[in-house]
């Protein structure tokens, strides 16, 4: 792991030293092209995010974004490589060009968007972390968690929530900092901490993998705000553009009512704005530099938002969380997309 | 120089050109590398100035003094989030050096015993020893470790189920609670007093050596020693008002409160490393006592001395100059080894170091301070052992 983020940062330090100064703009397009894949970067442990099955098939909410974005590009959502990473060696990866588009519940924040030399693009999941604890615990509220000792990710924000958090309820605590997601699950649920925190998204991943899921509950308190975004380089607002396209077509598609099963019918439609939307009325994919069926394609290809959400977190998944705030603004939720046109 | 003829003084002879003087010519080929060294070192500084900046990452040593907002599970000095990324990353140092202190005085008790028992006489030991060796010099210390965290928090109980094997003393899941003596002025005597002690002792034994030298009569320095620092501590114990209020630890709510604790992370990394670098040390150990040649073991034992006098006095300060170098650099292994802490949650300079980097994006400075730091510690650690191997030296008389 360490060896990793040092390659890396060495990576880094290189691609700095020896790019001549001065290039972009369609970079990244062009060099996607040629590579004929799409480089993904993905958490590669988290059940329903982004992990593989039984089968060694990548599976997962930021995974199916993944594809989205390569079904833009390529027309074909097997043209992309994910690349698992841990969250301290992500935004490094991304730096150093070792990946083209992190898509991996990564939370967008002013210093990441700025500092990082990152662009988040267009939110795929709201979020907001929360602690679980062992039932048996008998630990009703967060506020009655003095004293615990707690299981937290390095490198994340919640690694600074939870600092937060206790520090603001004056209660001590110590956390047990280990990198690998799953490493730290198997440490919580041997009983090394009295409590895991992180992102309910995530808790409720770990949980599902659980050697008995209901001995956990989440508690109900959400200490902060994560709003989770799949996220490029600065310097490239092309390739920025069409990530973000990518991601708001799934969306876009579900506001239409368009589904994986109907959006051949919906090529017929006579709705000037459906027709815009799937490439039937010319224009936007041009604008982008990309194939003009690409929204259909996704649809096609991946699905809507709300397709890809049951299909990987939702309801009838082990995860079974609600929509909640990833409901379409039509339904109370936050998910809106801009027109296409 | 050997044609050199003392009779005649050298003369100046005729001008050679500037392409045939070899010494002006390595002047020249110096000064030209130099150059070129010092032109890529600037273009590749400047360049990453650039594009770091392109990029808009932040650079330079700025975050240190910025709030670290995150907390770190164990620390020598009082340290909380609100304190500075400095004294985070200062946590993180003396984290590691924790580690590798207790880690290497260990090591080398422990490998020295394996080494010395791997030469035995004895069948048993001996085989004892080779298979210790020859297994744990196998394994990857990763996986040792992954091994040693995993039976430390899955084999002992939750803190409401600690073991309490002596009155004061707690196992569990949370780490090792020992009770400790109440703070007291005492303490601080007492201390004054082991260091005067070790000053006598130091004093005692060169006394000894000396008369030694000159009458030929032995002293019992050991012994002496022994007595010396325990007795004087202990005076000062009762002078200091004898205190005995012990600091017990006690379950309260989750954890335990009071006492020392020792982590199961600290735990298992220690074991780990220390296991693993002694089987080196102990290979290490016995091919320095090996390269003594047999017939001084002989000789040795024909003048009467008793074996372990035999290694005290004879094979050991011959072995020392042969096991001192290669000793020095499985040091720097264990220190180096130390950063693998990241995979099982203790908090060294590297995971420390590790989340002050995600926080700030700063990779490059981040990284460049790892290498810094442990280039020190090597680098200490080095001149200490190099310090030490000239003093033991074998004096050839």
């Amino acid at each position: 792991m360490k060896g990793r983020i040092t390659v890396l940062a060495v990576a880094l330090l290189a691609v700095c030293m020896l790019l001549p100064a001065g290039l972009f703009a369609g970079e990244t397009l062009d060099a996607v092209k040629k590579k004929g894949v799409v480089t993904v970067g993905v958490n590669g442990g988290l059940f329903g995010f982004g992990q593989p099955d039984e089968t060694g098939e990548w599976k997962g909410l930021d995974v199916d974004t993944g594809r989205a974005i390569a079904t833009a590009v390529f027309g074909d959502p097997t043209k992309v490589k994910f690349v698992p990473l841990t969250a301290v060696q992500r935004f490094t990866a991304l730096q150093s060009g070792e990946i083209d588009v992190l898509c991996r519940n990564a939370t967008r924040t002013l210093t990441r968007d700025t500092q990082l030399g990152l662009n988040f693009v267009t939110v795929n999941y709201y979020d907001g972390q929360a602690f679980m604890v062992a039932k048996k615990l008998g630990v009703k509220s967060a506020k009655e968690l003095s004293g615990a000792t707690v299981c937290v990710l390095p490198g994340t924000t919640t690694e600074q929530n939870a600092a937060d958090f206790f520090r603001t309820n004056d209660m001590k605590w110590k956390p047990v900092v280990i990198e690998q997601t799953a490493e730290l699950a198997k440490t919580f649920f041997a009983g090394r901490c009295d409590c895991l925190t992180s992102d309910a998204s995530q808790l409720a991943g770990t949980r599902a993998v659980a050697p008995n899921p209901a001995d956990y509950i989440i508690l109900p308190e959400v200490i902060s705000k994560e709003p989770l975004a799949p996220a490029v380089r600065h310097g490239d607002d092309q390739w920025r553009d069409i990530v973000d396209y990518a991601v708001l077509a799934m969306i876009n598609a579900e506001e239409l009512g368009i589904t994986s099963a109907n959006v051949d019918e919906m090529l017929k439609s006579g709705n000037p704005v459906i027709q815009r939307f799937l490439g039937v009325t010319e224009g936007n994919g041009a604008a982008l530099g990309l194939d003009e069926k690409f929204a259909y394609n996704i649809v096609k290809q991946v699905g809507n938002y709300g397709e890809v959400f049951e299909r990987n977190v939702g309801v009838n998944t082990p995860l079974g969380l609600e929509r909640g705030l990833n409901a379409l603004w039509t339904d109370g939720g936050l998910m809106y997309s801009p027109p296409f046109k | 120089m050997d044609q050199q003829t003392p009779t005649t003084p050298t003369e100046p002879q005729e001008k050679i050109s500037f392409w045939h003087d070899p010494d002006r010519l390595a002047i020249f080929y110096q000064a030209l590398a130099l150059t070129i060294v010092v032109l890529v070192g600037y273009y590749l500084f400047s360049n990453t100035l650039t594009n770091l900046e392109r990029q808009n990452i932040a650079t330079g040593f700025g975050f240190f003094g910025k709030e670290a907002a995150f907390e770190i599970g164990e620390s020598l000095i009082s340290y909380s989030a609100a304190d500075t990324y400095f004294r985070a990353l200062a946590v993180g140092v003396l984290n590691t050096l924790k580690v590798a202190f207790a880690g290497i005085i260990l090591t080398v008790i422990l490998g020295t015993f394996v080494g010395i028992a791997r030469l035995s006489s004895n069948w048993l030991v001996s085989r004892l020893a080779a298979v210790y060796t020859e297994v744990l010099q196998d394994i990857p210390v990763l996986l040792q470790l992954f091994f040693w965290y995993a039976i430390f928090y899955e084999v002992l109980p939750s803190p409401r189920q600690a073991l309490n094997p002596v009155a004061g003393v707690f196992m569990s899941n949370r780490g090792l609670v020992v009770g400790v003596p109440e703070t007291h002025p005492a303490h601080a005597w007492m201390l004054a007093a082991f260091a005067a002690g070790c000053l006598a002792v130091w004093l005692l034994r060169r006394w000894a050596v000396h008369r030694q030298e000159e009458t030929g009569r032995i002293f019992p320095v050991f012994w002496s020693a022994v007595a010396i620092l325990l007795v004087l501590p202990a005076l000062a114990w009762v002078a200091g008002g004898a205190p005995t209020a012990m600091n017990v630890p006690e379950l309260q709510g989750f954890n335990f409160e009071g006492g020392i604790n020792i982590s199961p992370e600290f735990s298992a990394l220690l074991l780990g490393l220390v296991l693993y670098t002694a089987a080196f040390v102990a290979e290490i150990v016995r091919a320095g006592i090996q390269s003594v040649s047999h017939g001084q073991t002989e000789a040795a034992m024909s003048l009467g001395l008793r074996p372990g006098k035999v290694l005290q006095l004879v094979i050991l300060p011959q072995a020392l100059r042969v096991i001192i170098p290669p000793l020095t650099s499985q040091m720097l292994n264990l220190t180096k080894n130390s950063s693998l802490a990241v995979a099982i949650g203790y908090p060294d300079f590297v995971s420390v170091a590790n989340t002050t980097i995600n926080q700030t994006g700063q990779a490059i400075e981040g990284i460049a301070l790892i290498m810094a730091v442990y280039l020190f510690f090597s680098l200490t650690t080095s001149v200490f052992m190099n310090w030490y191997n000239k003093k033991v030296k074998l004096v050839e008389r």
